[in-house]
């Protein structure tokens, strides 16, 4: 694991960081317009891109004049300064200063306008998305043609604290029956140990396509299905084998020695595992927490079918789905959603980054 | 020495007594566990509680009850003879893990087989009859040429573009930072995902200005407008196969940046001194010595990217030609309402992922016992 040293050359440090920041860039780009977006007013979002809040050149009106009544307008005409017909006109006419001429509306009641182009930036931003987003009170939108709606913002707040309430028992569950299930096929002699343990592997396989249907019937019939056990008690199903994988290949690996001289001191199973085996996987232990996280709080087809879209029990996932489905163009309230969803897994992301990178290293077979 | 034998004899007594008290503390205890998990269980699905208050006593329940009843078996076993113990202190371990497992995962599959011999609402059995349509319907055919486009470009692409920032990454004084860049979009839900990329590829009439920065792009070079995903079949599949190559990219690479960094760099060393450049290194030296992770990752890959759901459904709905498997599935068994079928397609998927996963867990094996 030695360090190996950068290039030494310029020519060579160049070769690796121009390609390196080109994709770091390109993987960042996304991410970042949707969170510039998510600050910027509905009108400016629907009128330009989000990289105009970065100064560039643009085309802005610095006159505007009435043509002459008496203009004749089919053929060549001479306006502002240019010569052009109609349709170059509509187009815009460049003029030798550098302005341009427009003519805006139709032949016989439009306007010309005067254009120069200044650098600018459209830097409006608002925290209002994301009032609008979370507390889903009503308020007006006024577009440019002065037409004025009334609409509802998505409670997402509601969605987010539902979120919540699915995932940490999602994720508490699993860990803790896995952690025993692993001590036991780890540390216990029992017959046919190997070949129960080999089914619980091979049961990495199973998609949870397969799995939703014959589960979703059950809990139909035992009323279930809507209630957030049924998602906490499908999700530690689904789970435990590659829980009980890593877990397992983590346990089985501490030292002999040490659990051999607490059963000579007398301790039980449980207070082996309890006061010894459970302290020390402690970094296994938390990197599964924070991959089951972030599969239970970014899953969708699981609450999909067990949750469904009762305004009261749906989770984010879910109301982001509704959001795009019925409002695809509010661009101010889909990126602030979006953005709201994505809070918490990117704090939980870069704070333990650490244990989760180590989880991937350590089991790359998550079926 | 009769004095000695009636202190052992009382000694004896007092352990029975003590056995049989602590057993019978260790069942109270286990029953007392079991009464708590089951009215919890009961409470919990009927609750009205706030959400998050709910979910706050859950976790109690379960740490509080389960704690208590691996307790409670402990002492039985503690206390009860040795043969009790040695079934019952397996069974308290793994047995609760088990049923679990057995009940959504074993069990369900057998279910599902059996019901995919059936027909469409589960009241004639039709024998291979949905596999066969499975086969040759139209709908279905595209649906197995989109997971082949996935497999091919999404599995491919993501494995690839691993491998180079990983191997750039490790020749550069920027490793950190531009690691957690690439790997942070993994913490994004695949809906998130989507919505990210909506934006990107937002199409709008030629005569509005372009919000979305791939037809900004494509029409500052002078190019019309175009609804990418859902024009150009089937190659808008490509636009949403880019999502998850966006998103999975990290993934492969933090996996061969570790590989990369356990090449001894003595061999690399020796590599240069015999004339080797940079590029000939990686290819002849360094990729043939982490070839198991090459394997590994992109089997990985395969199975996620055979499984994709979430992202077609956000972006196209699996209109415009872009149905996969999985879609297809839930299109199938929720909207149709063909059961038989929509079984029948999880079996496939089923059989898809499995060489995969079985090949890959063979290849983990033999490095362990390597």
């Amino acid at each position: 694991m030695t360090a190996r040293p950068v290039p030494r050359s310029r020519l060579g440090r160049l070769a690796v960081n121009l390609p390196l920041l080109v994709l770091t860039v390109l993987w960042l780009l996304p991410t970042f317009g949707l969170m510039i977006s998510s600050f910027r007013t509905p009108d400016e979002i629907q009128q330009s891109g989000w990289w105009t809040i970065f100064p560039h050149r643009e085309w802005q009106i610095s006159e505007t004049l009435t043509p002459e009544p008496g203009l004749e307008r089919n053929g060549v005409m001479h306006v502002a300064g240019v010569t052009g017909t109609f349709e170059q006109l509509r187009t815009g006419v460049t003029r030798p200063d550098g302005n341009r001429v427009v003519w805006i509306g139709n032949k016989r009641a439009g306007s010309v306008l005067v254009e120069r182009q200044q650098w600018t930036v459209n830097a409006d931003f608002t925290l209002q998305n994301y009032i609008d987003v979370l507390t889903g009170k009503e308020y007006q939108l006024t577009n440019a043609q002065g037409l004025s709606r009334t609409l509802k913002g998505d409670d997402l707040s509601a969605a987010f604290f539902n979120s919540l309430a699915v995932t940490l028992p999602s994720v508490l569950l699993p860990l803790i029956l896995a952690a025993f299930a692993a001590y036991g096929f780890a540390w216990l002699r029992f017959p046919g140990r190997g070949i129960v343990f080999a089914g619980v592997v091979s049961l990495l396989v199973v998609p949870l396509q397969i799995a939703l249907v014959p589960v979703l019937s059950d809990y139909v019939k035992l009323s279930l299905n809507g209630t957030y056990l049924a998602v906490w008690l499908a999700h530690t199903g689904f789970g435990l084998p590659l829980a009980i994988y890593l877990l397992y290949n983590y346990i089985a690996a501490l030292p002999r020695e040490l659990l051999e001289a607490a059963v000579m001191d007398g301790a039980t199973h449980f207070t082996i595992f309890w006061s010894i085996v459970l302290p020390l996987s402690a970094p296994v232990l938390a990197s599964y927490a924070i991959f089951q996280f972030l599969w239970v709080w970014n899953d969708y087809l699981v609450a999909l079918i067990f949750v469904g879209s009762q305004p009261k029990v749906q989770v984010l996932t879910m109301r982001l789905v509704e959001m795009v489905d019925s409002r695809g163009n509010d661009w101010e309230l889909l990126t602030a959603g979006a953005f709201v969803s994505m809070v918490l897994p990117l704090a939980v992301f870069f704070s333990l980054q650490r244990y989760f990178v180590r989880r991937l290293i350590a089991g790359s077979v998550k079926g | 020495m009769p004095d000695q034998t009636i202190t052992q004899e009382g000694a004896r007594q007092i352990e029975r007594l003590r056995n049989r008290s602590g057993l019978a503390l260790g069942l109270a205890g286990t029953v007392a566990a079991v009464i708590v998990l089951g009215s919890g269980l009961v409470f919990l699905a009927r609750t009205d509680l706030p959400k998050l208050l709910t979910a706050l006593i859950a976790v109690l329940w379960v740490g509080g009850g389960l704690t208590g009843l691996y307790f409670g078996l402990d002492r039985v076993c503690a206390h009860a003879g040795r043969r009790t113990a040695n079934v019952l202190q397996p069974a308290m371990f793994v047995g609760p893990a088990l049923l679990m497992i057995f009940y959504f995962l074993a069990f369900p599959t057998v279910r599902t087989f059996y019901a995919s011999l059936f027909n469409h609402d589960g009241s004639t059995f039709v024998g291979l009859a949905n596999y066969v349509r499975l086969f040759t319907e139209p709908f279905m055919l595209v649906t197995f040429r989109n997971n082949l486009l996935w497999l091919i470009f999404g599995a491919g692409f993501t494995t690839v573009l691993g491998l180079a920032i990983a191997a750039l990454a490790d020749r550069s004084r920027y490793e950190n930072i531009a690691k957690a860049i690439i790997f942070m979009p993994m913490a994004i839900s695949l809906v998130g995902a989507g919505i990210v990329w909506k934006f990107i590829y937002a199409y709008r009439d030629a005569s509005l200005p372009q919000i979305g920065a791939l037809n900004a792009l494509y029409t500052g070079m002078g190019g019309e407008p175009q609804a990418w995903i859902a024009q150009l079949q089937p190659w808008n599949n490509l636009f949403l196969i880019v999502i998850v190559v966006w998103l999975q990219t990290g993934y492969a690479m933090v996996l061969f940046s570790a590989a990369i960094k356990a090449v001894p760099a003595e061999v690399l060393e020796a590599a240069s001194i015999d004339g080797a450049s940079e590029l000939r290194a990686f290819w002849s030296v360094t990729l043939p010595m982490i070839k198991s992770t090459v394997i590994a990752v992109s089997a990985t890959v395969t199975i996620f990217t055979l499984k994709i759901f979430d992202v077609v459904l956000v972006m196209t709905g699996g209109n415009f030609g872009t149905d996969v498997i999985a879609t297809q599935f839930y299109n199938q068994y929720f909207i149709n309402r063909d059961f038989g079928l929509g079984s029948a397609i999880a079996v496939v998927l089923l059989l898809a992922v499995t060489p995969v996963i079985v090949y890959n867990l063979r290849n983990i094996q033999r490095s362990e016992e390597r």
